[in-house]
Formats: C-alpha cells, sequence, structure tokens
C-alpha cells in the first residue's frame, strides 16, 4: 500500500478496504492467541483452510485467525461471522463437519455452550453466559480482526481518532483525556491526562513516551491479548499521546516471554510505517514519530518505571527513589511518559466518542472499564472486560461461573502478588480502584486469582513472598533482606516450625517494607501477608499451635509434631 | 562451536543493533538466542563492540532471568509456577520432571539433553498445570503424564 499524506486520503483508502468487502461474506474467525495456540490452534486453522478448499467454497468462505476474544477455558474458539455462531472446544477432527453444516446454513451442536444448569445449548457468541454481562469496549475487537493484518483494523474504523487527534490541539487532547477520567491501567491508577500535561510542560526538546508491556503478575495476561490481539489499538493510542506531549520516540517494551505478541507488534509497527502512520509528517500534519519494540529480559521489576527506564537505556533494572518524577527526567533524564499498554488502547476510544461518553461508563473515581484476568479455581478461565465498579461476585460468579468441581469459594487476590486477598465476606464490593484499596488488595493490573477451600492462605502468603524475594532487584535492604526473612517465617509455619510470635513478627516487618522500600515492589509486597493474617488468622493458629493446615496443602512432617 | 564462530556472530549481532548500547538487553537476547547460552568470550566481545566495561555487560547478563552464562540443553523445559498454575497443583508436576531427569530447576542433565527452567506465567492459564519443553505447550500436566511428555524428546 502507498503512504497516506492526509486525513482525506485515510479515508478514501478506508473505503476501498470496505469497498472490496462483502459484509454478508461468511467469515471463520478462529482464535490463535497463546492460549488457544497451546490448545493447537494452528491446526485449526489449517484444517479449515483444507476443508473449505476441498468442499469449493473457497469464494464464499473466509478462514481468518484472530487475537484472543478471552475466553481461554473453551479454546480453541471459532466464531462463524456474519451470524455469530460460536463454537468452543474445537479440534482439527470436528472441522470438516462445521465446514459441511456451513454449506447447508445449519450448525453443529454439539460443538456448542452448553448451560451449566439447564443444559440448554447457546448458539449465538453474545449468549454466552461469559459473554453477555460483559461491555468488551476494548478487548471486543480482537474478535474482528486479523492482528497481522492493518486493513482489518482500518475496516472497523482504526486510525480515525489519529486523524481527529490530530487536527486537535495538544491541550485540547490532554483536556479530554482529563475530564474522561481515564486512570493509569499498570496498577498505581494516577490520571492519564494529568500525567501528559505534566510531561508536556516539562522543560525540555526531546521526550520519549513509552507502552509499559512487561507483563510480570503470574496469572494476569490481558496486555498480552491486546499486543498481539489488537496491536493497532496499543499504537494508536501511543501515537495521540506522543503528539500531546510532544514526543517523537516512543519504546513498545514487551515481555520476551509472549513471543507472539513481539511478533504481532513488530508486523503492526512496519505496516504503520508504511503507510505513513509512523515516521515522518504523520498524515501531513508536520509531526514526526518513530516507535522501537524493546524485549525485556524476565524481571518482574521491570514492569516498574523507573526500572523499566533503566533496562531500556542497556542498564541493570533497577528502580531508583521517585523525588524526581519520571515525567520531569525520565529516560536518559528526559521528560518521559510511560503508560500500560491497556491504558493506550483506552486512548482512541475517548478521542473517537468524546470524555463525556466515556465518563459515563464506570463509577465516581474510576472510569471507563477494565480488563481482567480470570484464572484459578474458577470454571469459565479467561479475559473478562466489565465497566468498573460491577460487584466482584457477578465477575467471580455470573462470568467466571463459580468454583468447578462442587468445591467452595475462599478467596480472590486481585492485584498479583502486590495485592491481597478479598474473603467471601467481601464478595458484594463494587470493583474499582478505590474500593480495592480499601479492602487491604489493590486494582494492580488486573489479575485475578480465584482460591477454592483447598488452597491453603498460608501457602498462598509463603508463595507470594517467595515469589518476590525471587523478583526483588537486591537495591534497598528492607525489600532484599525484609522478603528474605519473611519468606523464610512463612515457610517455617507451612512446615510446622512456627511460633506464635512470628505473626507478630511478620506484622512488624511489613510495616517496615511499607514505610522503607524504595519502589512499589517493595511497599506494596506485605498485601497478600497482611490481607491473609487479617483475613485467615485462625489458618496461621491452626499450622503453629496444631501442626495442621486446614486445606490440606502444606506437608507438615511428623518430626515438627513431636 | 568454535569461539572463532561465536565472535562472528556477536559482531553481525551488534551490527544489527547499530552498536547501540541501549539495546544490551536486545543484542543479548539476540545472542543467546544464536549460541544458546552466553560464554565468557561472548561478553567480553559485546563489552568491546558496545565500548562498556565488561563489568556492565556481565551485571546486566547476570540479572536477568533470560540469559544464562552455562551451556543450555537441547530442550528446554518450562515449568510455570503462575500463580494459576500454582493453586492447580504445578509443585508437584515439578518434583516429578526434578525427579525423572534428575535435576534442579537451573541445570542441565550431563548429557546436554534438557534444561529445566520455572517461569512466573507463560499466560496460559485456563490450561494450567503448563510445561513448556521448547515451543510446545503441554497443558493440564499431572505427575503421572510428565513421563509421557519427556519421552517425547529422548
Amino acid at each position: 500500500m502507498a503512504k497516506i499524506n492526509s486525513a482525506g486520503e485515510l479515508e478514501t483508502l478506508r473505503k476501498s478496504i470496505l469497498a472490496k468487502r462483502d459484509p454478508n461474506k461468511t467469515v471463520i474467525a478462529v482464535c490463535n492467541g497463546t492460549g488457544c495456540q497451546a490448545y493447537g490452534s494452528k491446526n485449526v486453522v489449517a484444517t479449515f483452510q483444507e476443508q473449505v478448499k476441498s468442499q469449493g467454497l473457497d469464494d464464499k468462505v473466509e478462514v481468518k485467525p484472530i487475537g484472543c476474544p478471552g475466553f481461554c477455558e473453551r479454546g480453541t474458539l471459532v466464531i462463524v461471522k456474519p451470524q455469530d455462531v460460536f463454537y468452543q472446544r474445537v479440534r482439527p477432527k470436528d472441522v470438516a463437519e462445521v465446514v459441511t453444516a456451513l454449506g447447508k446454513k445449519d450448525v453443529v451442536s454439539r460443538l456448542l455452550f452448553a448451560d451449566k444448569a439447564t443444559g440448554a445449548k447457546v448458539t449465538r457468541e453474545n449468549d454466552v453466559p461469559f459473554y453477555k454481562k460483559q461491555q468488551r469496549l476494548i478487548i471486543g475487537n480482537n474478535g474482528l480482526i486479523d492482528p497481522t493484518k492493518i486493513e482489518d483494523y482500518l475496516a472497523i474504523g482504526g486510525y480515525s481518532a489519529l486523524a481527529k487527534a490530530l487536527k486537535m490541539s495538544p491541550d485540547t487532547i490532554i483536556d479530554e483525556i482529563k475530564k474522561s477520567g481515564l486512570r493509569g491501567r499498570g496498577g498505581a491508577g494516577f490520571p492519564t491526562g494529568n500525567k501528559w500535561e505534566t510531561t508536556r510542560h516539562a522543560h525540555g526538546d526531546v521526550k520519549y513516551v513509552i507502552a509499559n508491556g512487561d507483563e510480570g503478575d503470574p496469572g494476569a495476561f490481558m496486555d498480552r491479548a491486546l499486543i498481539e490481539g489488537n496491536p493497532h489499538s496499543v499504537l494508536e493510542g501511543m501515537i495521540i499521546g506522543a503528539f500531546a506531549i510532544g514526543a517523537h520516540q516512543g519504546y513498545m517494551y514487551i515481555r520476551n516471554e509472549y513471543p507472539l505478541a513481539v511478533k504481532n507488534m513488530g508486523i503492526a509497527l512496519q505496516a504503520a510505517e508504511e503507510l505513513g502512520l509512523l515516521g515522518k509528517n504523520i498524515l501531513g500534519s508536520g509531526f514526526d514519530l518513530t516507535i522501537k519494540i524493546q524485549r525485556g529480559g524476565g524481571a518482574f521489576i521491570c514492569g516498574e518505571s523507573t526500572a523499566l527506564m533503566a533496562s531500556l537505556e542497556g542498564k541493570v533494572g533497577e528502580p531508583r527513589a521517585k523525588y524526581i518524577h519520571t515525567s520531569e527526567q525520565g529516560l536518559w533524564n528526559r521528560p518521559t511518559n510511560l503508560n500500560n499498554v491497556e491504558t493506550w488502547a483506552n486512548v482512541p476510544l475517548i478521542i473517537t466518542n468524546g470524555s463525556a461518553w466515556y465518563s459515563q461508563i464506570g463509577t465516581k473515581g474510576s472510569k471507563g472499564t477494565k480488563i481482567f484476568s480470570l484464572v484459578g479455581n474458577i470454571s469459565n478461565t479467561g479475559l473478562v472486560e466489565v465497566p468498573m465498579g460491577t460487584p466482584l461476585r457477578e465477575i467471580v460468579f455470573d462470568i467466571g461461573g463459580g468454583i468447578p468441581k462442587g468445591r467452595k469459594f475462599k478467596a480472590v487476590q486481585t492485584g498479583g502478588p502486590s495485592g491481597g486477598v478479598i474473603p467471601e465476606s467481601m464478595l458484594d464490593i463494587p470493583v474499582d480502584f478505590d474500593e480495592l484499596t480499601k479492602v487491604g488488595s489493590m486494582m494492580g493490573s488486573g489479575g485475578m486469582i480465584v482460591m477454592d477451600d483447598k488452597t491453603c492462605m498460608v501457602d498462598m502468603a509463603r508463595y507470594y513472598t517467595a515469589f518476590l524475594e525471587g523478583e526483588s532487584c537486591g537495591k534497598c535492604v528492607p525489600c532484599r533482606e525484609g522478603l528474605r526473612q519473611m519468606c523464610q517465617i512463612l515457610t517455617g509455619i507451612t512446615e510446622g516450625r512456627g511460633k506464635m510470635e512470628d505473626i507478630a513478627l511478620l506484622e512488624e516487618i511489613c510495616a517496615t517494607l511499607v514505610d522503607a522500600a524504595l519502589c512499589q515492589l517493595g511497599a506494596s509486597a506485605p498485601n497478600p501477608v497482611m490481607s491473609t493474617i487479617r483475613h485467615f488468622r485462625a489458618e496461621y493458629e491452626a499450622h503453629i499451635k496444631e501442626h495442621r493446615c486446614p486445606a490440606g496443602v502444606c506437608k507438615i512432617g511428623a518430626a515438627a509434631v513431636k | 562451536m568454535a569461539a572463532k564462530n561465536q565472535k562472528a556472530i556477536v559482531k553481525q549481532i551488534l551490527q544489527k543493533n547499530q552498536n547501540d548500547r541501549a539495546r544490551l538487553v536486545d543484542i543479548l537476547q539476540d545472542i543467546q538466542a544464536e549460541i544458546g547460552y552466553l560464554p565468557k568470550t561472548v561478553l567480553e566481545a559485546t563489552a568491546a563492540g558496545l565500548d562498556v566495561p565488561v563489568s556492565r555487560v556481565y551485571s546486566v547478563a547476570t540479572f536477568f532471568k533470560a540469559f544464562s552464562l552455562i551451556p543450555r540443553g537441547r530442550h528446554l523445559i518450562n515449568v510455570c509456577m503462575g500463580t494459576a498454575c500454582h493453586v492447580r497443583g504445578s509443585d508437584r508436576v515439578l518434583e516429578q520432571i526434578e525427579k525423572e531427569l534428575n535435576i534442579k530447576p537451573g541445570e542441565t542433565t550431563p548429557d546436554l539433553k534438557f534444561t529445566l527452567e520455572t517461569v512466573n506465567c507463560v499466560g496460559s492459564c485456563a490450561l494450567g498445570p503448563m510445561v513448556i519443553v521448547g515451543e510446545d505447550y503441554h497443558g493440564e500436566m499431572t505427575p503421572e503424564a510428565v513421563g509421557g511428555v519427556l519421552a517425547e524428546y529422548k
């Protein structure tokens, strides 16, 4: 495709792409996210292509590999459009039957989702209970596009927000973002518009923008789904942000454990450059921007902004104290604006639909939707996008389908290793930044780990502490030594060597970490320990006093019992 | 692989990255993908090529979990220890692999066939516990299934 030089040319290109497409043509969309690839979705795609050909449906049916639509539990997912027939757990051996049924305008009933309670089959994607209560503003587009084709993104209106933004003044854009109430999706929930404004007004000609895709929280993969499933949405938000801030260089920092995300973003960057949506004089506006991909090295700490920037400079990923904000002095000591990939993906929506529309969604203090990664002991593992303020119970039971194997719900951990556990008594809280903080957890990047009654809470606290001890960069003493001690104490308790004083000692070390750790990894590390002590103290006491693990997880040796 | 050959690889990768010292993490990723690990001579050649002290390259190579200074086996086994896999019993899967291969995480079998590592989430949580061998994903692993999976690579 030739380079586009103006917003008008972009619209002409969009029209020509749409003109070539028949909206009634059958599209077999096959999820090709990492989750479904683990089920063997590549084979499913190949088999579909063979079958469509051998049954002579080439010109009537298109097979499209798509990004992750979210319902990982039921992969490989196949959606037949425009009817939106939703097939689940599709294996290569099922493909011939699906294609044959398609020719007869029929559906294959055995591959449809069956309602757990009634056994009734659900045909259309949006009627599946998992999707019904969601509001998929961001992740919904994953199901519509082949992430490796920029034409697909343009066909659903892609880059029109960029064209609109380039005609606005940077101050107006920032004002819109501020009015929308968008807060950072990486965890801290800092107001995005204010961050942009500070970076814009910081001294210096050279400024940077960064997308943080170093999704290190174990059990969280919404950022991966966005980068690999709809890379252009992240990119478009980033270009708009860079224009508003006045940055001409950007970095896309992606975890190397996500090879498909790195690959798809690379393809997206190249396509955007070829079309002139990146590079010099973007859409004839006179604005220049280059964006490079940087792969992470497998360090959880690099999700912290200053550590990430250090590693971008080719140094060890250690954080620094933030007396001076990165928006004033960040990468190479220049003003730098870093946002999470999901934050960036929200930007085009706000510009297209306006801040008034966006701020209607969500609660008073938290606007918009949030994608959660619902995992652990839950019937419907997957990615869930709901408006802020949705009660936790609704996410776990209505969307998540509750706890499998007839077991009972015990707790849910939000915010990954930096968050805390929330017990059943608090399940009715609305999920937003402020409410989660109030109950001793946090939003974090959106991991939600559900635990059933066979999960030991002391073991969970030990697990998170051991994880963080391993990931602590070792720069500051409270984190390096404190976590080590905590881990030893918790391991002792799970092995039956605990003493009652240990609980008070844990609380004391936790308080020190909160006050004295250099960065948020250390300062939030006590959350899993403090919240399990607060809500499940009886379990700690059973381990210590009775040498017994109520959940039956910890191997308390006979020696410890004497 | 001969040392001379390794140096040529380093040179080529440095060139591809315009000898940009800011891209050190990326450069080391590429080198490791080619050679399999980061021997001392490679660290020295990288430092010389980027005109930075060897200590800088060494600190980065030892800080990030992705890098290894010792040779690795032909098949890299990654056992996911993410939270979702943990609550589904990945500990016992790891224990079984350790027993079968007689190595601990971070170690390589003496015949250089397998290297065992753990990873903190690959985001395929619906399929946990997850074991990845090379580029193959093996989901819903149990200690009983470990032997069969390993046999595929022996």
